[in-house]
């Protein structure tokens, strides 16, 4: 058996090398956006594809969010496989037109005849200290549309595999990247990336059995740390990593919940309104007789993304959460 | 000093070497709608071509008063008629091969059936059974587009992609004059004519969007001069001569699909009933203005010319009308049949597979119909 080096890499180079692979191994791959080609990207993301596959096969677009999404939506109705960038979270907003009337609903409306197998790449959230629509966090909105599935990594080898089953899925896939952990190093065998599993699995990043935190991209490594900081508090504390938002993984999730009784969800965007309530709901829904509190939420507040100078008041934090863990009131563990 | 005199002492001065990309002349329509009936150049139309137009501009008429017919009986929900505008409907059907495709907006059912699709099958969605009862591979026709100008960039996305794969392959899209105005008309015109992607936009100006007229949607000299901006081709048609609109569409066909990119061919025409079923057209014209546009009717412009011709005779028309009854009492048939609905089915095309949730709900909703199949649905009380 070779030993392979396991080198630290970026969320960004596994998705350049998820990019790679998925037109190395289906011609029907095509890349499109803003900037994607000759500069790759303004992430970097692309770099390198337009002139390893050409400009056919990545291709800088006119500036048009709806317009890539919309003739996206033709070259997916031809048999190609779009995977469109959208620079960054608030300027996908001209494409929804597309995104909910007719990529999330095609294969509904023509009765399983005509799938859109297209993955939307959008960067998005907060932290880096971006201007004004810049740090939109939508999930939210692409949560509300049926049709849709939505995934968010959090570690740079589930960049690589969420990035991957989402060109692979004959369904449109809309692939959230949190901004702020592109430069995130990870060790990963890029040799042997990890085997792209079906979108639709939480994973248990940290366990523990005082309380369960609930979260996803940008937010897990915040409460990683949180969990760690409450080891001091005597908290022993599990982190459940969505990685899907939809399918939602009910059964990982209430299985932490069952096994811990108690549960914070932590996210970005807004509270009202947002993916915390769902989540919430879900939870109290499956869980009420093995909870020992109320289901609470960490969130951003319900505020426009605040100007970066104010952004670390906004951004649930370590200490945001640690708050709500000792809000869950429990006897203290012995 | 002006404003505009103050502006004008900032504008940059371009560099020398600034020239037009493109001299715009050649894109520029003609200052006239293009005719074909009434004019010399019908001398030159085949008259085969003019007497199956004729069929089917019949045909078309029919459709549309049975279908317009259907909603008053309650079998369709509604029906946007194109009574009048046939001859843009029957030629965009008729210019294009069978590998080609067509992407219809919600009115243009006529150029769907036209096209060869099920005349049952392309009104399911305003029936109210699914959205789109024709398989869209199967005559490569798109489903009918209710968002306005939506299907336009599908159009270009499609295209382009046949290129890529080296297909022979031309798209046709439809777009009704208050469409030119959204986004996405402007943004499919773009990607098309940088792309030089083989697409023909048909604009039907039929005068109005629901009440609004022309006027009040562009101030643009026509619709087909936006085309110049793009960098491609505008014709100017007139919409209700089949002739014409049939060899304009044919022409730019043509153009496309020898690699000349996209044309943007405005045809003239007039929305002759309300609407739809639910619309009061009373509101915003007058009867006089319909009754001039019953005067220049596409049925009756190529029959005059037919006629004057001597290439359509009374038998001529007796056997077009009898067509068309044909295709009427059978449309009339099948649709007084009540489609067979499974409520099963919400859940059968989601996603390539059902999402844990979607299978929740499934049950839940099967759990339901096997209760009211037991007590019958007086049985819950929430009726
Ligand atoms: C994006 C969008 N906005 C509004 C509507 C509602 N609507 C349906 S038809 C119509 C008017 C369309 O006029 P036009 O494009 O000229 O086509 P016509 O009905 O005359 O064929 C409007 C406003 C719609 N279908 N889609």
């Amino acid at each position: 058996m070779t030993t392979v080096a396991v080198k630290p890499a970026t969320m960004a180079q596994a998705l350049t090398r998820a990019l790679r692979d998925a037109m190395a191994a289906d011609p029907a791959v095509h890349v499109m956006g803003e900037d994607v080609g000759t500069l790759g990207g303004v992430f970097r993301v692309t770099d390198g594809l337009a002139k390893e596959f050409g400009e056919d096969r990545c291709t800088d677009t006119p500036l048009a969010e709806a317009g890539i999404l919309g003739t996206a939506v033709g070259m997916a109705m031809y048999g190609l496989r779009p995977v469109v960038e959208m620079q960054f979270d608030a300027f996908a907003y001209p494409a929804f037109e597309q995104l909910i009337s007719h990529v999330a609903r095609m294969r509904n409306r023509t009765r399983g005849k005509m799938p859109l197998p297209i993955t939307i790449r959008v960067p998005y959230g907060g932290g880096i200290g971006g201007v004004e629509h810049h740090s939109d966090s939508s999930e939210a909105y692409y949560m509300a549309t049926p049709g849709l599935h939505v995934v968010t990594p959090a570690t740079v080898a589930d960049a690589y595999g969420l990035l991957r089953a989402a060109i692979a899925s004959d369904d449109p896939v809309v692939v959230l990247e949190p901004k702020r952990l592109y430069w995130s190093k990870d060790s990963w065998n890029p040799e042997e990336p990890a085997p792209v599993e079906p979108i639709g699995r939480a994973v248990v990043r940290r366990s523990g059995r005082s309380a369960t935190l609930i979260t996803y991209g940008p937010s897990v490594p915040v409460c990683m740390e949180a969990a760690e900081a409450a080891r001091a508090e005597g908290w022993d504390l599990e982190v459940v990593d969505l990685r899907s938002l939809v399918p939602f993984d009910d059964e990982t999730v209430c299985a932490s919940v069952r096994r811990t009784g108690r549960a914070v969800v932590v996210h970005e965007s807004g509270s009202f309104g947002g993916p915390g309530g769902e989540i919430a709901a879900r939870v109290s829904e499956r869980c009420f007789h093995h909870l020992e509190a109320p289901v609470l939420r960490v969130a951003g507040f319900d505020v426009p993304y605040p100007p970066p100078m104010l952004e670390r008041h906004h951004l649930p934090g370590v200490d945001r959460i640690l708050d709500a863990v000792g809000r869950l009131q429990w006897e203290a563990e012995s | 000093m002006t404003v505009m005199e103050q502006r004008g002492a900032y504008r940059p001065t371009p560099p020398p070497a600034w020239q037009p990309r493109m001299d715009p002349a050649p894109l520029l329509p003609d200052a006239e709608p293009y005719r074909v009936l009434g004019t010399e150049a019908a001398a030159k139309a085949d008259p085969d071509l003019l007497r199956t137009l004729y069929a089917q501009l019949v045909r078309g008429r029919r459709y549309n008063a049975q279908a317009t017919a259907l909603t008053k009986q309650g079998r369709l929900a509604v029906y946007p008629s194109t009574t009048g505008q046939e001859a843009c409907e029957v030629a965009a059907a008729m210019v294009l091969q069978e590998r080609d495709w067509l992407f219809p907006s919600y009115r243009d059912t006529l150029a769907v059936v036209a096209r060869g699709v099920d005349p049952v099958e392309a009104l399911t969605l305003l029936r109210g059974d699914w959205h789109t009862g024709y398989d869209p591979y199967e005559h490569r026709v798109a489903p009918l587009c209710t968002p306005l100008a939506t299907q336009l960039p599908h159009a270009v996305g499609l295209a382009h992609a046949a290129r890529l794969k080296g297909d022979d392959v031309v798209a046709l899209a439809m777009v009704g004059d208050g469409g030119t105005s959204e986004g996405d008309f402007h943004e499919a015109l773009n990607f098309a004519a940088v792309w030089q992607a083989p697409v023909v936009f048909l604009v039907q100006n039929n005068g109005f969007a629901i009440s609004v007229p022309l006027a009040k949607q562009t101030a643009a000299p026509s619709l087909a001069h936006k085309a110049v901006g793009y960098g491609m081709p505008g014709r100017l048609v007139d919409g209700n001569d089949a002739a014409a609109v049939h060899e304009v569409l044919s022409d730019a066909v043509r153009h496309a699909r020898a690699g000349g990119g996209p044309t943007l061919v405005e045809a003239i025409t007039y929305r002759v009933d309300a609407h739809t079923n639910a619309d009061d057209a009373t509101r915003y014209r007058g009867d006089a203005e319909v009754e001039t546009w019953r005067e220049h009717d596409p049925i009756e412009l190529l029959e005059r010319e037919l006629t004057g011709r001597g290439l359509l005779d009374e038998a001529g028309k007796q056997a077009a009308r009898d067509a068309a009854e044909a295709m009427a009492a059978e449309l009339r048939a099948h649709m007084n049949q009540d489609p067979a609905l499974d409520p099963m089915d919400l859940f059968t095309h989601v996603y390539a597979e059902p999402t844990p949730q979607l299978r929740e709900q499934r049950d839940q909703l099967r759990a339901e119909l096997a209760a009211e199949a037991e007590t019958g649905p007086e049985g819950d009380t929430h009726r």
